[in-house]
């Protein structure tokens, strides 16, 4: 007892160093770690698996991820979607008839393009005799377009999908309240005017009351930003440690942004603006800065604020994803093979954000490797406490035994490979889109800083997670 | 349905229900501290905040005896001494309870009033210096608060439905004697001080944030590096410490923004005119409600005025004299008897069953089947209600979704909740899945042969581990076993309507009735959440039997030409919940026939007294209660006031018999049906239908409705004393034969007077 007790009170400082380290000097992962992944080797080779077709990403692209309200707020989810679609097309160049499906992720939906999919691909120019279809599944929505996408090519049905994902949070569709609606559709069916004035005479005026789309866990009804700062408060994760892992969020976005290196975004001619060239929420501040903000979930002693939780963001992102064979038949140099991949689903209240956890040793075992092999850890940062909430589970043997049913714990992934070019506190994270920056984020991370397999992880809102291996595609 | 009101109040004796500690390991305290051992109070100082921890030795919870006192007095001063200590956090150290309030036993030890009155004081004066306390005190609450952390200057809850807080002395019969009664009028203003102190009821922690009973509160944490509650304590202890901090420094205000309607409400308190007119409205009503037979609300009112009218000094000094006089009364000896009664009627004493019940099939899906059906689907048992028909297995469906629903309105429901709790259920027409069943209960219509059909039928379904319980009012559990393949399976389970709300189980076994078969029932009704008395098999077991005599009675009494109406008001001014008349309307005038023939059968003579013609003409006339809409009186949709039903005139008169002087006062009444009530409870137990006498009053009060404040047949024959019950009787006897009749029991007792059912 007294033992995992001095342990927690240890480890937080050193946690809080680690992260303040890595914030300053972000890729600057002393020579030995550097020198570790390249000698080191693998225990699998490659994860082909005899009989089942590859499956390679031959491109992936993204709009600007912009804070919520600004340049893309009087556009149209599809319109974003459109931008991402025509810019996977410019980089690609595919002829638009050889893609035989496209599949898109969003969660909050325009109610007038509930297929979303459909209707971006036709304006996108896309032939109309491409099926599309739309999924959802919370934060996790573009990781089920992709693995969906890898499910019709592995069956065969398919050589040759675009999958991708939008949301745009500056527009939300707000209803009228259910008896406001109710009247309306009564007075819909009235045929006489006595019946119709009946209908209205029940008008009261509190109907205009509107209904907003819900925040919160409809299972709980906990908004996810308290149930962040209770995830944090469960593993003692402090403020100090969740501001500093913002901040080097921020730092290495920064810095990538700076350095060219999230050569994954395309410009985009917003009609009646000026072309947006690049995310607009990465913001290195100061910790003295962060500390100065009041809790914004659980007041006033919460520990998760504005500064370390990720940002209302308007985004699209689209990948170009083909059965090996046909890619290179058609000469693509493929970036990555999309290998293993795993849901996973746990407790919606208490567990909320734990996601990763449980998919990451689940996808590894899965794939036959360890947390050695990985060279490119791509995870999803909703708040600064869940991800830290997710090392600390990771680093812990008592979790592992009494809460996932392993021996051992899963242990932590090096930070020298977390993120390297930022995350979606500070890149942004458009709930539908985020899973096709975290690929393509790995991918170019392997391509760029050597290495062949890469991890990407999220979690999503009704406690579940999803978690799959990419492997760099062969120079 | 009978007792339901009664039952209501009692129910709220929860508050006192202990919360089972879960596997607490004793941390260890890695900051400097005070390393006097102490038995119940340690404290350790973490930079200038003291952390109190209060952890009474071999106790679930935390009681307010003399030890716990004096070393919490110890354990202050030092604080107040100490100049490193700017501040102190009090915390316990058992999750989920704070204090459970005063030791009910060291109050039962006390001899005089005087020595009640002392305990008091001596828990005021500490409270005091504690609310005066330069040093700011702030106390986390995890289920259950009470005055010590009112006197705090600051509180923090826990949010969760465990977390009540509340002043349930009134249900024991006696006040908050700690300043409870002073200290609450100024913290939540006199109206809602005055309704949480006369009916000691819960308060949710969210409610109590809104009303000012708590100052912060703090949600449970889930699973992290350690067990969720031990870390929950811990993150409690942390953010309490912040604000111990801020307010030693100033930084944070104790003092709460009070609402527009709150500062109306403490505006309008401080005209003497409207002070005047709020107590005795408050009189009025508790003086309705309780018709003189509790002492201690309107004691309480006393004490509240006093403080306000003449100073805290004088209220002081009220509430302690007043609270040692409440602890003396039969009353809340009383009260205090059926709470020890219900708490050993919340244990298994038949030891864990073999196979836990986790599959439940109920046969019937009518009011009873139902009901059985919603508190066991709430507790996390799969249900199947079956019924024959499936307009009545939709009736049942709904009534079970219904009785969630309305959970849901109140709030102790998310809809969420709601609807996963409801597919717990499965409702149909055939046996399907019965061979996974753990246990049946059949609540089919009360018929003999219906059952034994039901029965046969079953056991060729469910597996041989399977329990077959029988929901009856009368039936002997022996004879619906005769034609049992495995008659050690058969059990009865006798639950009141509404089942939702009537807290009480009656467990029936018969003398092949195996011991697993009986742990296996107790574990189930435990987890439905009911107060279970186990008795032995026989007509009528407990509860109806006792019942009968007195339904007996009433039919005479009415024959000699008293009217329903006057009736009623005699039984409720005795304390019972609902009116004897009124009382055979709502169980069912075909029902009361039934049970009268069958166990006028059984018993023969000594249940005779009134003329069951009666009951026989007012079902040949429709007349069935409430059900029907008519029986004694007529009830009809929306109408409060229910008025007698005249049609009943003719059949009275026709069976009118002259009444006989010398027992005809109201008194006489009164006693003549409690007597034979008294009576034949205590010839239960002479019989061994019973085992103990306090499943007696807990099976009485909790499902029939005597009076609480009697505390049961068994208490109130020690309270009132058995010689004088005795001289009752036997003047009813001469007056009537043998129905009054003392059993050998009872005149035992009177005959020596030492003899107590409670020791």
């Amino acid at each position: 007892m007294t033992a995992i007790l001095t342990y927690a009170f240890k480890n937080l400082p050193t946690t809080s160093k680690w992260a303040l380290k890595f914030s300053i000097r972000p890729l600057s992962c002393s020579s030995q770690l550097r020198a570790a992944p390249a000698v080191q080797t693998k225990t699998k080779k490659t994860l082909a698996k005899p009989n089942i077709r590859n499956i390679v990403v031959v491109d992936g692209v993204r709009t600007p991820f912009l804070l919520s309200g600004t340049s893309y707020k009087d556009l149209m989810p599809h319109d974003v979607a459109r931008a991402a679609l025509t810019g996977l097309l410019h980089r690609t160049s595919v002829p638009k008839e050889v893609v035989d499906y496209i599949i898109f992720g969003t969660v909050i939906q325009e109610v007038k393009t509930s297929n979303v999919a459909r209707e971006a691909a036709l304006g996108a120019g896309f032939s109309d005799k491409t099926p599309a279809h739309t999924v959802t599944m919370a934060c996790i929505s573009a990781n089920q377009a992709m693995t969906t996408g890898v499910g019709l090519i592995a069956s065969g049905q398919c050589d040759v999908v675009v999958a991708g994902g939008v949301e745009l949070m500056s527009d939300i569709p707000i209803r009228h309240s259910r008896k406001m609606r109710k009247l309306m559709l009564d007075l819909n069916k009235a045929k006489s005017v006595g019946q119709r004035l009946s209908v209205i005479s029940k008008f009261r005026l509190n109907f205009l009351a509107p209904e907003l789309p819900a925040v919160a866990e409809f299972s709980t009804s906990e908004t996810m930003g308290h149930s962040a700062d209770r995830l944090a408060a469960a593993f003692a994760v402090s403020r100090l440690e969740q501001d500093e892992y913002a901040l080097r969020s921020h730092s290495l976005a920064k810095k990538a942004q700076d350095e060219g290196l999230l050569s994954d975004v395309v410009p985009f001619k917003v009609p009646g603006k000026d072309t947006v060239t690049k995310d607009n929420g990465i913001r290195p501040s100061s910790l003295e800065q962060m500390a100065k903000l009041k809790p914004a979930f659980i007041r006033p002693y919460g520990t998760v604020t504005a500064a370390n939780s990720s940002f209302l963001t308007d985004g699209a992102s689209a990948m170009l994803i083909m059965a090996e064979e046909k890619a290179l038949a058609m000469g693509y140099k493929p970036k990555a093979y999309l290998r293993d991949f795993m849901y996973v689903s746990q407790d919606p209240k208490d567990q909320l954000l734990l996601g990763p956890t449980y998919a990451t040793p689940k996808v590894l075992e899965k794939a036959g490797l360890t947390m050695n092999d990985i060279d490119a850890f791509e995870f999803h940062e909703a708040f600064s406490g869940q991800i830290l909430a997710n090392f600390k589970a990771m680093d812990s043997d008592w979790f592992a035994q009494n809460y996932m049913g392993r021996k051992t714990k899963i242990g932590l992934p090096p930070l020298e490979k977390f993120n390297n070019w930022g995350g979606s506190l500070s890149l942004g994270h458009p709930f539908g889109a985020t899973g096709c920056r975290l690929v393509m984020a790995a991918a170019n991370r392997l391509r760029k800083e050597g290495g062949q397999y890469g991890l990407v992880a999220a979690c999503a809102a009704g406690g579940q997670g999803h978690a799959m291996i990419v492997e760099a595609y062969p120079k | 349905m009978v007792a339901c009101r009664a039952i209501g109040i009692l129910g709220r004796f929860s508050a006192f229900r202990i919360l089972r500690s879960r596997g607490y390991i004793c941390r260890n305290f890695t900051e400097s501290s005070a390393l006097l051992t102490r038995t119940h109070i340690n404290y350790g100082v973490k930079g200038d905040v003291a952390v109190i921890r209060i952890n009474s030795p071999n106790s679930k919870v935390n009681t307010l005896n003399k030890e716990l006192h004096s070393e919490f007095i110890e354990v202050m001063n030092e604080i107040w001494a100490s100049d490193q200590i700017r501040s102190a956090v009090l915390i316990s150290s058992k999750p989920g309870c704070f204090i459970a309030g005063a030791d009910i036993n060291m109050l039962a030890a006390c001899k005089t009033p005087q020595e009640v009155t002392q305990i008091s004081q001596e828990a005021q004066r500490t409270f005091e210096k504690l609310e005066k306390s330069t040093k700011p005190v702030v106390a986390i609450l995890q289920s259950h608060g009470d005055t010590l952390a009112v006197s705090c200057q600051y509180r923090i809850a826990t949010k969760d439905r465990k977390t009540v807080l509340g002043t349930p002395e009134v249900l024991l019969g006696i006040l908050p004697g700690a300043g409870g009664t002073q200290r609450l009028p100024k913290m939540v203003g006199v109206p809602a001080a005055f309704d949480m102190m006369l009916t000691g009821r819960n308060i949710r922690a969210d409610r109590a944030k809104k009303m000012g009973l708590v100052d912060q509160l703090v949600e449970p944490l889930g699973p992290g590096l350690k067990p969720p509650e031990e870390r929950t304590i811990e993150y409690l202890e942390e953010v309490a410490i912040t604000f111990a901090k801020g307010l030693a420094d100033k930084k944070i205000s104790p003092k709460r923004d009070k609402g527009l309607v709150e500062k109306l409400t403490a505006y309008a308190m401080t005209i003497p005119f409207v002070r005047q007119q709020v107590y005795k409205k408050v009189e009025e009503k508790v003086r309705k409600q309780t018709k003189g037979l509790y002492p201690a609300p309107l004691k309480i009112i006393d004490v509240v005025k006093t403080g306000i009218e003449q100073g805290s000094d004088a209220g002081y000094l009220s509430e302690s004299q007043k609270f040692g006089e409440l602890a003396m009364t039969k009353e809340s000896k009383a009260l205090m008897g059926l709470y020890h009664g219900q708490v050993l009627c919340k244990k298994n004493k038949f030891g864990a069953p073999q196979k836990d019940v986790k599959h439940l099939a109920i046969l019937g899906a009518g009011l009873m089947g139902a009901g059985i059906a919603q508190v066991s689907v709430d507790k996390g048992l799969k249900t199947l209600l079956k019924d024959a028909t499936l307009t009545g297995l939709g009736r049942g469906q709904q009534q079970v979704f219904k009785g969630l629903n309305d959970k849901v309105k109140k709030k102790a429901l998310t809809s969420f909740e709601r609807d996963s709790i409801f597919s717990n259920l499965t409702g149909q027409l055939d046996y399907q899945g019965f061979e996974k069943a753990d246990m049946v209960i059949e609540a089919v219509f009360e018929d003999l042969s219906l059952k034994h059909r039901v029965l046969k039928e079953v056991e060729a379904v469910i597996p041989d581990h399977c329990v077959f319980a029988s929901n009856t009012s009368a039936l002997p559990i022996s004879e619906i076993a005769a034609v049992s393949k495995r008659p050690e399976k058969v059990i009865g389970m006798h639950y009141f309507s509404p089942v939702d709300k009537m807290q009480l189980l009656e467990i029936i076994t018969t003398e092949k009735t195996s011991k697993d078969t009986s742990a296996s029932a107790v574990a189930v009704g435990l987890k439905q959440g009911k107060v279970i008395i186990v008795v032995k098999d026989g007509p009528g077991f407990y509860t109806t039997r006792c019942l009968a005599p007195m339904m007996s009675e009433v039919i005479r009494i009415l024959q000699e030409g008293v009217d329903p109406k006057k009736l009623d008001s005699l039984t409720t001014s005795f304390g019972f919940p609902v009116g004897a008349a009124t009382l055979v309307d709502e169980v069912g005038v075909d029902v009361a026939k039934h049970v009268a023939e069958d166990l006028g059968k059984a018993f023969g003579e000594r249940f005779g007294g009134g003329n069951p013609e009666l009951l026989t003409q007012m079902v040949s006339k429709g007349f069935l209660g409430r059900k029907s809409g008519k029986g004694f009186y007529i009830y009809q949709e929306g109408v409060k006031n229910k008025n007698l039903n005249s049609d009943m005139d003719s059949i009275l008169a026709s069976l009118k018999i002259p009444p006989k002087s010398e027992v005809s006062s109201d008194e006489d009444i009164q006693f003549r049906l409690v007597t034979s009530f008294v009576n034949e409870a205590v010839m239960c137990l002479q019989e061994g239908i019973l085992a103990t006498p306090a499943e007696g009053d807990i099976g009485a009060v909790f499902g029939l409705g005597f009076p609480p404040c009697l505390g049961g047949p068994f208490c109130f024959v020690d309270l009132y004393g058995a010689q004088k019950l005795v001289d009752r009787l036997k003047k009813y006897e001469a007056a009537y034969g043998k129905q009054f009749t003392p059993c050998q029991l009872l005149a035992d007792h009177a005959n020596s007077p030492n003899k107590k059912f409670y020791q």
